[in-house]
């Protein structure tokens, strides 16, 4: 997975460079640049309305950018000399509503991107496309005859059947049920991998976004705000939006001084670039903070449990914070437990400037 | 390649380029519908200043007053019998209901003229009406008892009443249908009375229904001219006929479709100001069909016998009496060839106009959906203007296009060939399919462009990334999911054309008869002939869209 992310963008199969597109007064993308290898899993994140499917259509050529380069096989697509035609692009599309065309049946609608080939050899092609998708049996179904996930499965299977160069996903599993999207979601993605296909895919569920990717991108307001693995945007944020993006963080307020931020539950290492002396912010995640009836050097009361399963979540008032901090702990805590001791991660914490 | 490109958008043409022939298209179809309203102003303007004030002195006043007396009397019997029967067929359960759910439909099916022509004589003094009522009261001549005299104001009134009321009840039941369960449920449990619920919470909130109704409703008066003219009711629309077909006065006839076309704009004006803020949005969210209250077995029969009324009098008596006469007169003297050939000629012209309402109404839908903006939809607005104006404005339009026309090519014959052309388009059936087009394309335009609008944006991007052009994902995904709407729309527009009196009386060629023409002739003559049996083609022809509706209109079981 890493030696994908290291490989040099010089054999990029899709390269986007300053791509820019307003609707009106919105800035829907501002110059957004990325470069794909082959092979690799992106996941595009944001908030609704960030840009991301914007970007997938201007991709497949069913928008155009109002400036920038779009680049696939080192073949301009959409830029200031040249336009391609979706249709000319080969490149892939999953919608979120699938879009399977109801007065087709399953195998017409693979067929249906196989129009260039000999007709033998497109039903061939269609068959073992339907087949890899598990939908052999069901393939003269016609769309409404099928569930949801064999929908997802047959519009997956319509989309990969003229071989791509790449494979775009808008939000794929979200119009699922959530046992089923998992499920859906494992599946489509093996087959991905053993196909060795390039996919954009674009999501706003940072749960799928940080497993499914080999990179994950995220965007805020047309613009991306970090890009890198999901260990590097989750452990390593590099701003306040793409901290809260992955995770509900305890946020202490404190001072930088000498290395660490002092706060009235105690001073925590950080990697800062921070002044000396201005005003900071701590991260600490709810599951750092160990809680314990005995030990632990903070006291605080418990406010309110929310039992979630695997682990319960607790707010704790402590003496010298306006919020009450939010620890998710598997500890099973009696259920008249009042008091409380909690003990605060040791090593470096996330820390950013108050805002 | 070249630098100076980037400043400019090239990508975006580039793209629409596509939809770009399509955009012009409309624009082109919207400026032919635009055309003959923009003639109608320029005629008016034209017409001397002598004849405008012999216009206002003597034919306008008695023309508007006839007009408004007749709109606000068709406009409230309408009104009431189409919000009492959708309220009948909603709120209570009986048996037959289910068959007059639909049957109260069928007047649709007749047309102003014809019911006028029926009723003409099943009211005639010594016909079978007065004739029963004599026998019964014991009365032997019409001298001693006559009923007052149908060819009035009052008469016309009712009969359009009674043929237009289906405009007021399609929508308001559907209101009552799909809108109100909840809420005349919730109020119920609030402690309101059935009866209170109809006149407290369901009539007002089918206040925007029942006005979009009515103004349907009076749109078709406007646009009647065979019921005015027989029943002697001097209305603006027959003013216009007469002013041009017996004067040969175009500039005044253009004045006073100018005025008619400034009642349509204060008719549509009224609309608005009607359901004005009435925008309820339409709750798709499972919204559950009105549970109709059961009645007793006696209640039933009478409720049944009162939903009957408006069927009776608006379809089943005007067409048993154009069946037993059709009938009888078939018997006589057999289907001439005459009949035949108006046959033809109300078919191929119709159909034609079909074709090219259809064609036109795709390009400006399907222009509106590749090229969505304000241009398009502007377009579609236009291109859509001609169903609101009367068959006489648009056909006195069309006549002034026309004529300007003929006279510029027989001008250019005459000067480069030294022959004269004549009336090249008028004298040919060029002027009543661009009437009947101009009239119509809101029909076709509307339900094609509804068709397509089930049709989600994702399905042409999904086509286009497969592999298919705009125009394949067209011939592949659009046409063939939109066919039922398309066959619909193209079925009311046939109809529509069929039963168009207005603009083919003034627009037809020289000899050329259609049944609607051929039934105005007799009626105007006083002759019964075949006329029974044209009109009993007309309302056969017409029960279509009825059936369509009734299958529009129905809830799944």
């Amino acid at each position: 997975m890493d030696a994908r992310v290291a490989s040099k963008p010089a054999n990029a199969v899709l390269k986007l460079n300053n791509i820019s597109r307003r609707f009106g007064i919105t800035d829907a993308l501002r110059d957004v640049s990325l470069a794909i290898v082959p092979g690799e899993i992106i996941c595009l994140v944001g908030q609704s309305g960030c840009g991301k499917s914007s970007l997938l259509r201007i991709i497949a050529g069913v928008d155009t950018p109002d400036s920038g380069v779009l680049m696939l096989k080192d073949e301009e697509i959409a830029g200031p000399s040249r336009f391609v035609e979706p249709e000319a692009r080969n490149i892939g599309f999953v919608f979120q509503d699938y879009a399977l065309f109801p007065h087709l049946t399953a195998e017409q609608n693979v067929l249906f991107g196989l129009k260039g080939m000999p007709k033998k050899q497109a039903r061939e092609r269609a068959a073992e496309m339907i087949d890899r998708v598990g939908l052999y049996p069901l393939m003269k179904r016609y769309p409404h005859m099928l569930s949801g996930g064999e929908q997802q499965r047959v519009a997956l299977a319509r989309a990969l059947a003229p071989n791509p160069s790449i494979l775009l996903m808008d939000e794929p599993f979200s119009s699922l049920d959530r046992g089923l999207r998992e499920k859906v979601r494992d599946e489509t993605l093996a087959l991905l991998r053993a196909l060795g296909t390039t996919v954009i895919m674009v999501t706003h569920d940072p749960e799928e976004a940080l497993s499914a990717g080999d990179r994950v991108v995220l965007m805020r307001k047309g613009e991306i705000v970090q890009t890198g693995t999901g260990y590097d945007l989750h452990d390593r944020p590099n701003c306040p939006y793409a901290a809260d993006f992955f995770c509900a963080f305890n946020k202490v307020p404190g001072i930088f001084r000498s290395g660490g931020i002092r706060t009235p539950i105690g001073t925590f290492a950080c990697e800062s670039i921070l002044a000396e002396g201005d005003a900071a912010v701590a991260y600490i995640r709810p599951q750092a903070i160990s809680v314990a009836q005995d030990k632990g050097n903070i006291s605080g009361r418990i406010k309110g449990r929310l039992f979630l399963g695997e682990v319960e979540q607790l707010t704790v008032q402590v003496d010298g914070l306006s919020e009450p901090l939010v620890i998710r702990t598997m500890a099973r805590l009696p259920a008249d437990a009042d008091a409380v001791r909690l003990t605060m991660p040791e090593g470096r914490v996330l820390a950013f400037e108050a805002q | 390649m070249t630098a100076n490109l980037t400043d400019t958008p090239a990508q975006s043409r580039a793209y629409r380029r596509s939809g770009t022939a399509w955009l012009v298209s409309a624009g082109l179809i919207a400026m032919l519908v635009l055309l003959p309203v923009l003639a109608l102003v320029f005629q008016a303007l034209q017409g001397s200043a002598g004849l405008w004030s012999h216009l206002i002195s003597t034919i306008l006043p008695v023309a508007l007053k006839d007009t408004v007396i007749l709109l606000c009397g068709v406009g409230l019997l309408a009104a009431v019998l189409g919000t009492t029967t959708a309220w009948l067929v909603t709120a209570y359960d009986f048996p037959g209901r289910g068959v007059l759910e639909w049957a109260l439909l069928l007047p649709l099916a007749v047309p102003t003229y014809i019911i006028a022509y029926a009723y003409l004589d099943i009211l005639h003094p010594v016909g079978p009406v007065q004739g029963a009522i004599r026998w019964l009261l014991g009365y032997s001549s019409p001298r001693e008892f006559r009923l007052p005299d149908i060819r009035s104001i009052t008469g016309c009134i009712f009969l359009l009443g009674f043929v237009l009321y289906p405009y007021v009840y399609i929508p308001t039941r559907a209101m009552f249908l799909t809108q109100t369960a909840n809420l005349i449920e919730a109020s119920r449990t609030l402690g309101i009375s059935r009866r209170r619920v109809f006149w407290h919470v369901a009539l007002p909130l089918a206040r925007p229904a029942i006005a979009v109704g009515i103004s349907l409703a009076l749109m078709e008066t406007l646009n009647d001219i065979g019921a005015s003219e027989f029943l002697g009711v001097r209305t603006l629309t027959v003013s216009i006929y007469t002013t041009w077909v017996t004067r040969g006065d175009l500039p005044g006839a253009a004045q006073i479709a100018l005025s008619l076309l400034f009642v349509v704009v204060a008719l549509i004006a009224l609309e608005r100001w009607a359901r004005r803020e009435q925008r309820y949005s339409i709750s798709a969210q499972r919204s559950r069909y009105f549970e109709p209250h059961r009645v007793t077995a006696t209640k039933g029969l009478l409720l049944f016998c009162l939903g009957l009324l408006p069927v009776v009098i608006g379809f089943v008596a005007p067409a048993s009496y154009l069946v037993t006469h059709a009938w009888s007169r078939f018997l006589f003297a057999g289907l001439s060839p005459r009949f035949l050939s108006e046959a033809i000629n109300t078919v191929v012209v119709a159909a034609a106009a079909t074709a090219i309402t259809l064609l036109f109404g795709l390009v400006v839908a399907y222009a509106m959906r590749l090229q969505p903006g304000r241009m398009s939809i502007w377009f579609y607005r236009l291109s859509t203007m001609g169903y609101a104006a009367p068959g006489t404005v648009v056909a006195i339009g069309v006549l002034v296009i026309l004529a300007m026309v003929d006279r510029l090519i027989d001008q250019a014959a005459i000067a480069w060939f030294g022959l004269s052309t004549g009336l090249l388009f008028i004298g040919s059936g060029a002027a009543l399919l661009y009437a009947y087009t101009a009239r119509f394309l809101a029909i076709s335009a509307g339900g094609t462009e509804a068709g397509l609008a089930r049709i989600p944006q994702s399905f042409d991007h999904a086509a286009r990334t497969l592999g298919q052009t705009t125009e394949g994902t067209f011939r592949y995904i659009h046409l063939p999911l939109s066919k039922a709407a398309l066959t619909a729309g193209g079925l009311l527009v046939f109809v529509d054309c069929v039963k168009e009196l207005p603009a083919t009386l003034l627009l037809r060629p020289l000899n050329f008869e259609t049944f609607a023409t051929h039934l105005y002739g007799e009626a105007a003559r006083g002759t019964y002939e075949e006329a029974a049996i044209a009109a009993l083609a007309i309302v056969i022809i017409g029960i279509i869209p009825v059936i369509l509706l009734s299958k529009v209109g129905r809830p799944k079981a």
